[in-house]
């Protein structure tokens, strides 16, 4: 097992397919009526966000919480790194106080990977930039995993705003080396630019996009960077790239929908796709607690055994 | 080589666990308000076992659970378990009569784990603890209920319990430590 979890691209198949099953596992105590088991009592986790989150914090807090560690919230709007504090500095003052786990947001690519270099506890990222995610794929993938039964083989079509979306990334890696397919269906303005090079379908079409697919995930329009003239109109994005009921007619009849959230309805998903009866996104958020766990479980504990 | 001694085979193994099925039924008086809990992964099936032995006898089904103790176990920091099952108890065990049932006893660590579990899901009327092989150098002031045969073993010794359900056969054997590679 790594000892940071900071991207999906570095981790190995055999540590996916781990997470998957411990969370698989977890699930169960989700159900319980008390939901605390003694395993990581007396950790501290930092969850230590620069840019906004609910979900994903709220996720990492109460996957902690679940397994009795101490969790600290540090939002840096209001820490100080408003005075001009350095983020590593900020981390090593962290590390002073004697944390066992650090759960990180930046907006800045790789600065999950600088701080996980610099501190000698787990660095989890839970969302650099525009690169990676690794928490929320995993949460995708047991999703996927548990309507399916499978990862492998599989045809997963991402839509929407690719060229800003660090789940999409992450997804991407994650489920190619579990053997799954992946397609990128969006407007050419909203594919990244070094798409040519990685192990994806691209489709800029959203009807031959979602033909056939398993699997259709609608990203979030990432209004706040979104720089201007990369789409006409959000009405005519709406149009053209909202995952709609129609849409969804050409992909496989048993083909679930997914949404990492927050979702803006009637953009990127149509609202009855939204809430109807292919839509796996509240079972999304349920299984991000159980992956944070397992996540949380195998970084903070000692040599793998049986 | 190292050396192992079988010291348990498939005949010997059902007698035990027929005679564990009629003390529990004796202690407890029939199996009404009883339900059987494995220790994931080699008390599960011996569990399961366990149930049809009882619903032989006595005519009665027993409901069967499985416990994964991976995340109250006290050494967490040094060994880490990995592959994690899923604790899966089909009745509510409060009021319940839980036996607790796993292949060894050793140390006693895994019984008081699988205690502390067994009370975050509920609150028993009693737990009792049935053992296939009883092998000694108790740790904690804990003592099985049901014991298949008690086995005098060394700490260096290991004791391994194969089940049909599991490995393909029925058996226990005692390896003894590697004598050469110790020299």
């Amino acid at each position: 097992m790594m000892t940071d979890l900071i991207t999906l691209r570095e981790t190995s198949p055999e540590d996916i397919l781990l997470l998957l099953d411990t969370a698989q596992s977890f699930k169960e105590i989700l159900e319980r009526p008390v939901k605390k088991v003694p395993t990581l009592r007396g950790r501290q986790v930092v969850t230590l966000f620069y840019e906004a989150s609910t979900r994903t914090r709220v996720s990492f807090e109460n996957a902690a919480k679940i397994m009795s560690a101490d969790t600290t919230s540090v939002a840096a709007a209001t820490s100080s790194v408003q005075k001009g504090e350095s983020l590593l500095d900020t981390v090593q003052t962290l590390r002073a106080m004697r944390i066992d786990c650090l759960v990180m947001r930046h907006p800045q690519s790789g600065a999950a990977h600088l701080v996980a270099q610099a501190l000698d506890v787990p660095v989890v990222n839970a969302g650099d930039g525009m690169h990676e995610h690794p928490t929320q794929a995993l949460l995708d993938m047991l999703t996927i995993r548990q309507h399916k039964g499978r990862l492998e083989g599989l045809t997963v079509a991402i839509v929407g705003d690719i060229a800003h979306s660090r789940v999409a990334r992450s997804n991407l890696w994650g489920l190619t080396k579990m053997g799954a397919k992946v397609r990128f269906v969006a407007p050419a303005t909203l594919l990244p630019r070094d798409v040519h090079r990685l192990p994806v379908e691209v489709y800029t079409d959203l009807r031959e996009g979602v033909k056939d697919a398993d699997v259709v995930m609608a990203l979030r329009l990432q209004q706040e960077r979104m720089e201007r003239g990369l789409l006409p109109s959000l009405r005519e994005y709406a149009q053209r790239w909202g995952v709609n009921a129609g849409a969804l007619q050409l992909a496989k009849p048993d083909c679930i929908v997914m949404h990492p959230g927050p979702m803006n309805r009637g953009v990127e998903i149509a609202d009855d796709v939204a809430d109807s009866g292919r839509s796996v996104i509240l079972e999304q958020v349920t299984n991000g607690v159980a992956i944070r766990m397992a996540v949380l479980y195998h970084l903070l504990g000692g040599e793998a055994t049986a | 080589m190292p050396t192992e001694v079988k010291v348990m085979d498939a005949h010997e193994m059902r007698r035990a666990l027929t005679r564990i099925a009629h003390e529990i039924l004796e202690r407890n008086k029939g199996a009404e308000d009883l339900v059987l809990v494995g220790i994931l992964r080699r008390g599960a099936p011996l569990a399961h076992r366990l149930s049809r032995l009882i619903e032989h006898i006595e005519g009665t089904a027993v409901p069967v659970g499985e416990l994964d103790i991976s995340l109250y176990r006290d050494d967490y920091r040094t060994r880490t378990v990995s592959d994690i099952g899923a604790t899966r108890i089909p009745v509510d065990i409060t009021g319940k009569k839980v036996v607790l049932v796993d292949e060894v006893i050793y140390t006693g660590r895994t019984v008081r784990a699988a205690i502390t579990a067994l009370m975050d899901l509920g609150r028993p009327a009693c737990i009792q603890l049935a053992v296939l092989i009883d092998r000694g150098h108790r740790e904690l002031p804990i003592r099985p209920d049901y014991v298949g045969k008690n086995l005098p073993t060394s700490r260096q010794e290991f004791v391994e319990v194969r089940l049909e359900e599991l490995h393909g056969e029925d058996s226990v054997s005692i390896r003894k430590p590697d004598q050469e590679r110790q020299a």
